[in-house]
């Protein structure tokens, strides 16, 4: 060889420009390794939206449906359980207008639902993931007051009026998740998909 | 800029001061001296670390969704496969790059029979590799298992039974290997086991004890002469380079170029026409209906051509049992090489007309053992399986004798280009 | 690298080799065209309508056909599927599989990777070649499977077609029938030509079936080695400067 010069700057590009495009593949080929984490075909198939008859569901009952392996509960309730949401003073509960929790927006409203006598809920606690028991009587026992009937965790006592919403003074920090729904006729429903969001 | 660079120093300092990382680097790579005059050849070792590192990501995504189970497995392989999202790019790696691994493999090791990388302080090495390369055959054979397809159930049928030749203990053996009385789900799940943690630690171990072996002794080379021997002023060999930054940048060239040609078969021909993929492992297991003709992964055929070539029984004992033997032998005769090979010389550049010719005529009958091995036995094809068979041998047992006898030429002082 | 060329030569010449020892009557070649999404449609409705009443293809969801196909979910839903079953369910059969033991004598294999196993060319030819044999329960059999416990599900479609028999000495004098050829017996709903066309579609589909990843494979493969030739090029640059040092 006779060209006996090295060039430094020409040698650090030279190396810059093949460790670059040579960083550029390992991030293209992390892709598919990071890609199969996502859910798989049968997991989004089992996940898949459910439909649910509610015809043979009476007044202050609820059924207990899966969706994503999560309990979702439908409730039916009463026009006295409907007038028993709006009697709260104001520090009972600590998001009742659901500012801070998560539901469709058809759902943001004092009911917590599309339809006031259903409501929709993701039977899982907002503290850490107990499912609560479902305790519908007027000033139930051990309840405290006020009580309407709502929800009640057993883990860690959080508290839960019949829309959801949490009261103040219990481990949990928001309201129950509504998940998204809708009605596809009078007596049944959709769990999983919604008006806004296709699947 | 110059501050980032500054912290960094400073955080390898640090960790320099509890742990020999500059040692390290410079002991196996900044001031770790090879030989200036590596041809095509020494690409594969590294090629072999590439795929190793392919094989151990892809395995550890696979295991991620697959399941060991007899019920379950061919369908969990067809759901990684469609469902799993990329699933089937990660499957075709690792099933490609299992013969990707032998292909290379087989090359760095005839690498080592072309230059002599065997002789003379490289014994162990040699030793280290052969190990590594078992280790690998029972690796692949193993998973070969797991996708519990026809070829996968059957092959290992075989193979296992063959320890049922064994005089006395073989019956019993065989039943301990699998498990069980045939290839079974309990079979499934112990090779699944062996396959991904028993062996690639294994593999793991033995591939930085290779290494260290070789940096101990120094690379050879294509002239087989030690660059050892002549030094500069500074200490270090003349005929040396740093294997950093000069061999990383080269092999980096020979490792785009086998991701190109990797991504080929990935992409283009996962099945390799049914040598990697084959057509019956896409029927799941049948422990009632054998298939028609069986013959192993590609990888695995010179050796089973000696196995089935062997028809006749002498001694007092039976012609399955000495297909068993010569099969075992044909592989631990390789661990004997470094002493069977009497030459002067390492490298075939200075090696007389005998060595080339023998080492020509063994390269040919054991890629005719192989092309064999995937074909069904016909009585003619036994008889070149027979005659490659007794080449194979006798390229190593006589070996001591011509290996002497070959007239060498003059090895040069220092390496040429 | 003369010895991988080889080895790669050995990879296309031995199959060659196989199949010509594997026996058994010739294979018609299926030529089938991934490519050509209105045909895979065409084979996806053959095969929904006519395979699926006793074939599962139990690996495949209805949904990823749909998608990769680009056939719309409602359309799958009303034309392709069985009305009990979603859009995520994979392809499975109605039949319990006792009463197809009983029915058939064996129980109709899975088919959503028997385009691996056996290959497009065997499904092609297969397809084409029932013919009537009043010795079986079926009323027809076919040289690629001898014995075959599957009826001629679209005769409607192809008619049947007749053997004709030509009669083989052996070394020993024995005279014995042998079949020689097919020729059209009972005219179907197509021609012939027509036929072929449609069976052509349903094995690209069920080619498509075998690994739905075929679809688009080759494409990601293309990208992959344009980048890697281009990283080739820099990397080998990098070496070419630094080895200007070494003489």
């Amino acid at each position: 060889m006779t060209d006996n010069t090295v060039d430094p700057r020409r040698r650090r590009f030279l190396t810059g420009t093949a460790t670059v495009i040579g960083g550029i593949g390992a991030g293209f080929a992390a892709v598919p390794f990071i890609s199969s984490f996502q859910p798989s075909a049968r997991a989004k198939a089992i996940g898949a939206p459910v439909e649910v008859d509610i015809s043979k569901l009476e007044p202050s009952q609820r059924i207990i449906q899966k969706w994503r392996g999560k309990p979702v509960w439908i409730v039916r309730r009463t026009p006295e359980m409907i007038e028993g949401l709006k009697g709260f003073a104001p520090e009972v509960l600590r998001d009742p207008e659901s500012d801070k929790s998560a539901q469709p927006g058809y759902a943001k409203n004092a009911w917590r639902s599309e339809n006031p006598e259903y409501l929709v809920l993701v039977g899982v606690c907002t503290h850490l993931g107990c499912s609560p028991s479902f305790v519908p009587e007027m000033d139930a026992a051990g309840m405290g007051s006020p009580w309407n009937g709502g929800f009640f965790c057993p883990c860690h006592g959080s508290k839960f009026d019949l829309a959801g919403r949490v009261y103040m003074g219990v481990p949990a920090p928001a309201n129950m998740e509504v998940p998204p729904y809708q009605f596809l006729t009078e007596t049944r429903l959709v769990i999983g998909i919604d008006k806004e969001n296709a699947a | 800029m110059n501050a980032i660079v500054k912290q960094l120093t400073g955080l390898r300092d640090w960790v320099d001061d509890r742990f020999p990382l500059m040692k390290l680097w410079n002991e196996h790579l900044a001031q770790y001296y090879a030989p200036k005059n590596f041809n095509f050849w020494y690409y594969f070792g590294v090629l072999a670390l590439v795929v190793f590192v392919i094989q151990i990501l892809t395995g550890i995504w696979l295991v991620m969704n697959y399941k060991p189970d007899a019920a379950e497995a061919f369908a969990s392989v067809e759901y990684i496969m469609r469902d799993v999202e990329w699933g089937w790019l990660i499957r075709y790696m690792h099933s490609t790059g299992a013969s990707a691994f032998f292909v290379v493999v087989y090359l760095h090791m005839f690498r080592a029979l072309l230059y002599g990388s065997y002789q003379k302080p490289r014994e162990l090495l040699w030793i280290l590799g052969m190990l590594l390369y078992l280790s690998l055959m029972a690796e692949a054979f193993m998973g070969y298992l797991l996708p519990w397809g026809q070829m996968s159930f059957w092959g290992a049928q075989v193979i296992i039974s063959l320890f049922g030749a064994i005089p006395f203990v073989g019956e019993a053996l065989s039943t301990l290997i699998r498990g069980d009385y045939v290839v079974s789900d309990i079979t499934l799940n112990r090779f699944f086991s062996l396959h991904v943690i028993a062996l690639p630690f294994a593999i793991a171990g033995l591939v930085v004890l290779h290494i260290i072996a070789l940096h101990e002794v120094g690379s050879n080379n294509p002239d087989g002469v030690e660059i050892k021997k002549h030094k500069g002023a500074d200490g270090k060999p003349l005929d040396g380079i740093p294997f950093h930054p000069y061999y990383t940048v080269k092999d980096s060239v020979g490792i785009v170029v086998f991701l190109m040609l990797f991504s080929i078969v990935v992409f283009f021909a996962p099945e390799m026409g049914g040598y990697f993929l084959e057509a019956n492992n896409f029927i799941p297991a049948d422990p009632l209906k054998t298939p028609e003709h069986i013959a192993p992964v590609w990888y695995f055929t010179p050796y089973y051509s000696i196995l089935r070539a062997n028809t006749v029984n002498f001694f007092w004992l039976d012609a399955k049992l000495w297909g068993v033997v010569f099969m075992g032998l044909g592989v631990m005769i390789l661990f004997l090489l470094p002493w069977l090979d009497k030459s002067e010389v390492r490298s075939i550049r200075y090696r007389g007309k005998i060595y080339k010719t023998a080492l020509g005529i063994f390269v040919v009958s054991f890629l005719i053992l192989g092309y064999l091995g995937i074909l069904p036995p016909t009585p003619g094809r036994t008889l070149v399986a027979q005659i490659c068979t007794v080449i194979y041998f006798l390229f190593f047992l006589l070996m001591p004798i011509y290996s002497k006898l070959d007239k060498t030429l003059p090895v040069p002082d220092r390496v040429t280009h | 690298m003369r010895r991988v060329i080889l080895s790669l030569l050995f990879a296309l010449v031995a199959p060659v080799v196989l199949a010509a020892s594997a026996g058994g009557p010739k294979l018609l070649k299926a030529n089938v065209d991934l490519s050509d999404r209105a045909g895979l449609q065409n084979g996806a409705k053959l095969f929904l309508n006519y395979c699926v009443s006793c074939h599962s293809a139990s690996y495949m969801r209805y949904n990823r056909i749909a998608s990769d196909l680009g056939i719309p979910d409602d359309q799958m839903k009303a034309n392709m599927m069985f009305t009990t079953d979603k859009i995520g369910d994979p392809i499975k059969v109605a039949m319990r599989p006792e009463d197809a033991e009983q029915w058939f004598g064996i129980n109709p294999p899975d088919l959503s990777v028997t385009a691996r196993s056996r290959g497009a060319d065997w499904i092609y030819s297969y397809l084409l070649s029932f013919y009537t044999d009043p010795s079986r329960p079926t009323g027809v059999n076919n040289p690629y499977l001898p014995g075959a416990a599957m009826p001629h599900v679209l005769w409607e479609l192809q008619g049947i077609k007749k053997a004709v028999y030509h009669t083989v000495k052996d070394e020993n004098g024995h005279e014995s029938q042998v079949l020689s050829h097919l020729e059209p017996g009972t005219p179907g709903k197509l021609s012939e030509v027509d036929y072929q066309k449609e069976m052509r579609d349903l094995v690209a589909f069920m080619v498509y079936l075998g690994e739905p990843a075929k679809l688009v494979r080759y494409q990601l493969g293309v990208k992959v080695l344009l980048f890697l030739s281009v990283l080739l090029v820099a990397v080998y640059l990098m070496k070419r400067e630094f080895w200007k040092d070494v003489h």
